[in-house]
Order: structure tokens, then sequence, then C-alpha cells
């Protein structure tokens, strides 16, 4: 298997794939007047084509818009302000996966929070708060639940798992998104001019490829689901592209060794047993995106953090703390991340002036530590 | 946080929770194999089989068919001949 892996990097195989993309794009392009625009929508991806270099490869008449596919870029200021007025309470054990530590609050991140003593700990898998609140019986552990469907089923399966084994002292603070209402929204807005998209792998494996099909009926946008290999990103770009070429919409899964049509359906059926969807939700850079944040169901309540917040007053997301205009520039797909005036100048992964910056997957981020100087 | 790896399940570590040890690149760790068994698998089959790991769980085996399949299709494609 180790040798399929370095199959799906096979230099010929990029090399041939970069041509067969050429052939159809050059002269598609040429009769539209204008580069082809994809949308990568996971920040998986854009990381894979600045890590590859396949920025360097991929033909200038296809042009990527790099969508808003990194939950850690799209996380709102006010969560991160709730984490931190959590995390800051004595009896409280805060857990995180590692990529919201930086990220700017309206006062402090996790991280600034953690220097000046609160008990923060970056756990691999939210399995692991389980066996910290075990551990731990005179604490409350909380666990900073983020991320889209990728993520869901296993905070749901550990919140169940809690429920099951009787466990009082774990609590989940619930920021997480979901994929479809995500692009629906980006559709509908008509914000992003788009010829189609690069799907994301490993949502797409939770929620199969069939979850697609609205955005090819009703907004008659192409998708070609991709893994996460050079390989696998060129394969599903040139099959998006042929179907431009051809005048074709429709999903089609270029990762069908992991990814099926229906997806995973013991991780659906944790996340519809745990969380209530449809829930409008702010996103950090865009402005409320309808019914794309979930809630913890009434009946798990007990596991919810949010009542942790019940008597503390929230701090004001005032106007003046918020992400420069550049970050929602590059979110919208209207701006590159090397266009920002603050781009390595005042706004470096060190010290991050957007989320964007932040996480490794963030474009801005992408770009700098893979792109030059 | 989002990206999953792949890992190989060398071992079922605790039945009755549904964890399994697996591996990548030498470095083991014990995961939960709980959504692949509820799929309907055994968990005893999963020993020796390649999944998809994502924050400790174990979403989906990948398929060592298809992928030779996409690798087969994708050598019998022709820059020269389009
Ligand atoms: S470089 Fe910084 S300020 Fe500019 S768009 Fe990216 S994250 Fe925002």
């Amino acid at each position: 298997m180790m040798m399929l892996t370095s199959a799906f990097r096979d230099s010929s195989q990029v090399t041939k794939l970069i041509t067969l993309i050429q052939t159809v794009a050059d002269p598609l392009a040429d009769k539209w007047g204008r580069p082809l625009q994809i949308m990568e929508v996971c920040g998986g991806h854009t990381h894979a084509i600045f890590k590859f270099g396949l920025d360097q490869l991929i033909p200038k008449s296809v042009e990527f818009i790099h969508g808003p596919g990194c939950p850690v870029c799209v996380l709102p200021i006010e969560a991160i302000d709730q984490a931190v007025i959590i995390a800051e309470q004595p009896e409280v054990i805060f857990t995180s996966f590692g990529d919201p530590l930086r990220v700017p609050g309206s006062k402090k991140s996790l991280l600034q929070a953690k220097a000046q003593g609160a008990d923060i700990r970056v756990l691999y898998s939210p399995l692991d708060a389980i066996a910290l609140a075990k551990n731990n019986p005179e604490k409350q552990v909380v666990f900073f639940a983020i991320g889209f469907d990728t993520t869901m089923p296993g905070i749901a399966f550990s919140l169940l798992t809690a429920a099951q084994q009787g466990i009082n002292n774990l609590r989940f603070l619930c920021h997480h998104i979901r994929l479809m209402p995500t692009l629906i929204a980006l559709l509908a807005g008509e914000k992003v001019q788009l010829d189609g998209f690069v799907g994301p792998g490993h949502v797409s494996m939770v929620i199969g490829a069939n979850a697609y099909q609205p955005i090819t009926e009703r907004y008659r946008k192409p998708l070609v689901i991709a893994g996460f290999e050079p390989v696998d990103f060129l394969q599903a770009l040139y099959q998006l592209i042929l179907q431009l070429a051809q005048d074709r919409c429709e999903i089609e899964n270029a990762y069908a060794r992991v990814v099926t049509a229906e997806g995973n359906l013991s991780a659906q059926r944790a996340i519809s047993t745990v969380f209530d969807d449809g829930v409008d939700s702010q996103w950090r850079g865009l402005e409320m995106v309808l019914g794309s944040g979930v809630k913890i169901k009434e009946c798990y309540q007990a596991f919810d953090a949010r009542q942790l917040l019940n008597s503390t007053v929230l701090p004001q997301s005032s106007a003046e703390i918020k992400d420069p205009d550049y970050c929602n520039a590059v979110l919208m797909g209207k701006l590159k991340p090397d266009q920002c005036p603050l781009f390595r100048k005042q706004c470096t992964p060190e010290n991050p002036r957007g989320a964007l910056m932040v996480s490794g997957e963030g474009a801005c981020a992408a770009y700098y530590y893979y792109k030059g100087t | 946080m989002c990206l999953g790896i792949p890992a190989k399940i060398v071992a079922i570590t605790d039945l009755a929770n549904s964890l399994a040890l697996a591996e990548t690149a030498g470095v083991q760790r014990q995961v939960s194999v709980a959504m692949l068994t509820l799929q309907g698998k055994t968990i005893e089959s999963l020993v020796g089989e390649w999944v998809l790991l994502h924050v400790g769980f174990a979403m989906a085996l990948i398929d060592q068919e298809e992928a030779d399949r996409a690798l087969g299709l994708l050598a019998q494609m022709d820059p020269d001949s389009q």
C-alpha cells in the first residue's frame, strides 16, 4: 500500500496529467477569453497545491480560487472569546486540536490564555478527552469542537461514549460548520465567479458523493472529488476541465478508493443523533452563513459547554476588533494572499493578523510557507 | 486538523470498545474503529486492512482494487492522442 502512495506521487504521471490538463484547458480559456476558475473547497487541497508545487505546473489557463474550506480560518472571534472565558475558569481543563490555539480573539488567543496560566492542552483526538475526564474527576474537561463534517462524527461518537459511560465532567464547546450549506450559500450569494469545484476528499468520505447533487442540479456547477496526493488532485482537475470542455455538469469521484456514493452511514448517524443542524452561523470573514451551523441536541445539554458561559458576560466583539478586510477578499476569491498589503509584512504565521495566516491549511499560510519570497 | 492519513490496522486492542492499533510510517497509535464496525464490518476482519484515519477514528477503508483501477486508467491515458 505504501507503494500505492508513491504511485500517487509519481512524477511521470504528474507530468502526463499536466499535459492533459493543458491540452484541454488552453483552448477553452481562449474561447472564453479568460482563465477557467476552479474552487478548491478544502484547505487540505490548498496546502497540497503549494506543498507539491502544483501551482508552478498548472497552466495559466486554470486559476484557483481558494475556498472557505479551512474551519480554523472561518472560526468567529466570538468562538475564541467563549473558549478563552471557559479555559480561564479555575476548575476547567480546556482541550483542543492544536490549530485553533493561535487564532486571535477579541482580547487574546488561547495560546496567550495558556501563557497566563489557563490549563489548556492540545489533544490528538476527542477520545483522549474522555480519558482525561476520567482521570480528573474533580475537574471539568471541555473540548473545543470545531471543524467540518469530517470532524463531527468523532466528536459525536466521543460524546455518545461519554454519555454511555456516565461521565459527567466532560463538555464540548461546539462551533462546527457543515460543508453543503456553506457551498450553497456561496453559490446562492453569487459573490464568487467560478466554473466548478474540486470536491473535498475527507468531508466526502463522511457525507458521500451523492450529497453534492444540489450543486450540479440547482447551480449547474460540476464537482469532482479529489484525494490529497498530487496525482489524485490533478486527475480530479483533469476530469473537471474535461467536463467543462464537453459542457457536462456532473458529480464525479476521483477518490473512489476512499469515498463512496453514500459515505460513512454510521458516521452520519452519529452526527444526526447528537446535533441539530440548520443553525445560522456567523463566520469569520464572511457574514452570516444561513443554516451552516449545528448545535448539541436538547437531550445532550449536559455535555454542552455553553452552560459554563451562563453567568458570564461575553466581551462585545466590537467593530474595531476584526480581521483586516483583506482576509474577507481572500476568502471570497477576490484577492490572492500575496496581493494583501499586510502579507509577509505585518501579517506572518508568528504574528497573524487574520485567521487565514494561522492554520497551516489557511490560504495565506500556504502561500507564506511554500511560495518563496 | 482536517487531514486524514492512511494507516494499517495491525491489531485489535479492545474488542468491547472497538479499539485497534494503527500504524503509519512506523508509528503506532490506538484508534477507534467503531465507525467501520458499525458499518457491518467485523472488527477482526479489519486487521491487515488500510484505513483513512481522522482525529483518532478510522473513517473509511481504503479500497485497494479501486486504487489499482484508478492507476490503471491513468496508465492508459495518452496525452498525444488528445
Ligand atoms: S495576509 Fe493576513 S491580513 Fe492579509 S488576507 Fe492573509 S490573513 Fe488577512
